[in-house]
């Protein structure tokens, strides 16, 4: 393993995309190739129809996770992709437990224990009860902790998938792409986002 | 599958049954290709079958291996500026070509690869000949696609040409499966792509950059130019002189640069890199502000990066946002075609000289002379240099040739040394360094400029790699001029072995057939040289002969390429022996 340097974090990256067979290998290599790791992955319709949204989490430094969106927006089949550290998303899981039902019936600790989760039964059966509930990591790796002792059966939990505090969504830029000669802010030039780092006179 | 995804003309009412093997030779002679370079087999037969009747529209290069048919492709764009065309089969086929999709894709060379795959029923059954080359060539092309339906066809192979010339070109794979090819469709008539909304391939350019930049030039005291080949593929030569001369600075070029400006030219430094010329290397770290303009600090012409023009501002003109800030750190980033941006910041910078900071490449261009080039270009030893024969072919071509090299010490001294007047006059495998490239890509290179002579210039391990295509030029009478190189080594790794590695020679001892021999086997004429005196004649023979010849000189066995940054140093510590 490679030292850390300190100023690695989670970013969350946000790509949309044209929903094409193929697209998700293109993505995934641009990541393998450089041995990153994707610690989380979530591929799902976004708001417009046709259009697709991936939800990518990686450990990174700044500087690699620009450089990996700029090779992701590269691909032809890339609308745009946006990266943000957790501070600027608001993010959840879900996870899904299943504990066998006579314990749960019999501990009432349990049961507190699931209400303070804030977990809700999915399935209720005479061997098992699958309980679920959505969270940071923290909070459903906590229950997992909690139910372990109790015959904790199955865990699954679901990639991580995250809005963007700051975004207007992607219906008015779509329209921009769907233009020959799209307006300013599909037509934009990143480096003027980093007008300080840059030369001025 | 395909609405909403390309933005194409609206398709005229004229409706024609077409099968999916006429459509696609349909779309080619629509695209304007006039030569395809290929192999036939199972899984593509009816796209040959069809061709069978386009042979007056398309006329088609039987190569003798899948990779020669696409560096083949390669050396046609190359020297043309259009999009090369590959055609192979399914499976081991269409595995032929990943070597050269990523070669032309680390040197931006347009390409539209067709490949055959198996029935659409078959995907998935380990089929004879079947191969997932869609997933195999994902890293190796800016875009695959994989049709299983002939209607599919038109529009994807319009995306596909669009995407292979436009913006940073690249090589694209289309692989049709043989019901797609079969099938019989009513095709529309052709209509070209031009805007895909999900790729950007023209950047708008802003001129607060571009004044920016003009300020920060107009401010320097020792600026430098480093050209690449997007000069070349912008097809912005002309812009980029205007801009030399109006600002008066020196240009140094890297090896898919070269002849964008004329070697000869008064502010041409010379080359860049591990074994480029001294000046440039030297005075990377001494000038003030570094313009770089299509090129993309590759770490040939880095050296090691953490010493790398660090008392620079650095100015980036590239197409390719990825590129800017990607190995160097910009200050100011010029996003755009250089075709654009070029004239405009021509039209904000001073007329200037810079005769001082001129004068030291010029001395150190002497210093060069001096410690290597005059020894290697008129040896007063008594064996053949590599770089006597570039020296002698100069003054025979006066730098009119189109010169192909292959990889390795030879290439080096065909680019240090090679005259060019004019742009796309050197096609060379430059990123991916692929051995076997020359020979085909040289075939490529001369049916895309037929009427300017084509010489290839080839190592003695290179030249084996791809010896089969002196079969295709056998075939098509094509004239292409071979002359090897001959040390008797693997002489690159031998260099290094002597250098870095205590002179234990390692498997770079290779043995060669009587090359001569063997293009008399093709029907190829020939000579071998080993002795000065009759070198001259030797390559005045080889390009007044009519057709194809095959010019074996014997050349010094350890010979070093010198200057050279060794790798892990920084390109002041460029060394002259």
């Amino acid at each position: 393993m490679s030292p850390e340097p300190a100023d690695r974090q989670e970013y969350n990256i946000t790509a949309y995309t044209e929903n094409q067979v193929g697209l998700l290998n293109r993505i995934a290599i641009i990541f393998s190739r450089r041995k990153i790791n994707i610690e989380s992955l979530n591929v799902s319709p976004s708001e417009i129809e046709g259009i697709h949204r991936f939800n990518i989490v990686i450990v990174e430094t700044e500087e690699v996770v620009e450089k990996l969106a700029k090779q992701i927006e590269k691909q032809v089949e890339v609308l745009k992709v946006y990266f943000n550290p957790n501070e600027d998303v608001i993010w959840q899981e879900m996870a899904l437990y299943k504990v066998p039902t006579d314990i749960i019936a019999e501990k009432v600790l349990v049961e507190r224990l699931l209400r303070e989760n804030g977990a809700r039964a999915v399935v209720i059966r005479k061997d098992y009860t699958v309980f679920e509930t959505t969270g940071h990591r923290e909070e459903t790796d906590n229950l997992i902790k909690a139910l372990q002792p109790y015959g904790l059966i199955e865990f699954v939990r679901s990639a991580r998938i995250a809005i963007i505090k700051a975004s207007d969504g992607f219906h008015h830029k779509l329209q921009e792409f769907e233009r020959r000669e799209p307006g300013e802010e599909v037509a934009e030039n990143e480096f003027l986002n980093d007008r300080e780092q840059v030369f001025t006179m | 599958m395909y609405q909403n995804q390309a933005a194409t003309a609206p398709a005229a009412p004229t409706l024609a049954p077409t099968t999916g093997a006429v459509a696609t030779l349909q779309a080619l002679v629509a695209e304007g290709v006039d030569t395809i370079f290929g192999y036939p087999g199972g899984a593509i037969i009816p796209i040959y079958d069809a061709l069978y009747d386009f042979r007056e529209q398309l006329n088609h290069v039987l190569v003798r291996h899948e990779q020669g048919g696409i560096h083949a492709a390669q050396g046609y764009a190359r020297s043309s500026g259009r999009v090369g065309v590959a055609l192979a089969t399914s499976g081991p086929g269409a595995t032929n070509l990943v070597t050269g999709l990523a070669d032309a894709l680390i040197d931006s060379t347009p390409l539209v690869c067709i490949t055959g795959q198996v029935f659409a029923h078959l995907l998935g059954t380990d089929a004879f000949q079947e191969t997932d080359i869609i997933n195999i060539t994902t890293p190796v092309t800016k875009w695959n696609y994989q049709v299983t339906r002939a209607e599919e066809i038109p529009e994807a192979l319009a995306k596909a040409f669009y995407i292979a010339r436009s913006g940073r070109p690249g090589p694209v794979l289309v692989d049709i499966t043989k019901n797609a090819q079969m099938q019989t469709f009513d095709a529309p008539e052709y209509a070209p792509c031009t805007h895909i909304r999900s790729y950007r391939p023209a950047p708008v350019v802003r001129k607060e950059y571009i004044e920016q930049a003009a300020a920060l030039i107009n401010s320097a005291q020792r600026p430098f130019i480093l050209w690449g080949q997007g000069v070349v593929l912008g097809k912005a030569e002309r812009e980029f002189q205007e801009f030399v001369e109006k600002s008066g600075i020196p240009a140094a070029w890297t090896i898919l640069g070269v002849g964008a400006l004329a070697t000869g030219h008064p502010l041409n430094v010379g080359m860049l890199g591990m074994h480029g010329n001294y000046g440039p290397n030297v005075l990377t770290n001494e000038c003030d502000v570094l313009i770089a303009i299509g090129m993309r600090f590759d770490d040939r012409v880095t050296g090691r990066l953490d010493k790398y023009a660090k008392q620079a501002q650095v100015v980036h003109l590239d197409i390719d946002p990825t590129e800017i800030g990607k190995n160097v750190k910009t200050t100011v980033p010029v996003w755009g075609d250089c075709k654009e941006t070029l004239p405009l910041l021509t039209a904000l910078v001073e007329p200037r000289q810079h005769e001082a900071w001129l004068a030291r490449f010029n001395d150190y261009a002497a210093q060069e002379v001096d410690a290597v080039i005059r020894e290697e270009l008129f040896p007063t030893s008594e064996e053949l240099t590599m770089g006597e024969v570039m020296q002698q072919l100069n003054e025979i071509t006066g730098g009119e040739a189109v010169i192909v090299s292959d990889v390795g010490q030879h290439q080096m001294v065909a680019c240090r040394y090679a005259r060019q007047n004019q742009s796309r006059s050197h096609v060379t495998s430059g990123g991916l360094g692929t051995m076997g490239f020359a020979l085909p890509a040289a075939i490529g290179a001369k049916f895309g400029a037929p009427h300017r002579p084509v010489v290839a210039v080839i190592g003695d391990g290179g030249f084996q790699m791809t010896i089969q295509e002196l079969g295709t030029i056998m075939q098509t009478g094509v004239d292409v001029k071979i002359i090897i190189l001959n040390n008797q080594f693997l002489g690159m790794v031998r260099q290094w072995q002597e250098l870095f590695h205590q002179r234990r020679y390692s498997f770079v001892d290779i043995q060669s057939p009587d090359f001569v021999a063997v293009a008399a086997g093709y029907r190829i004429a020939g000579q071998r040289v080993d002795a000065r005196d009759a070198l001259r004649p030797a390559l005045e023979k080889m390009l007044a002969h009519p057709g194809s010849f095959l010019l074996e000189v014997m050349v010094t066995k350890e010979n070093n390429i010198f200057p050279m940054v060794p790798q892990g140093c920084s390109v002041a510590e460029i060394r002259l022996r």
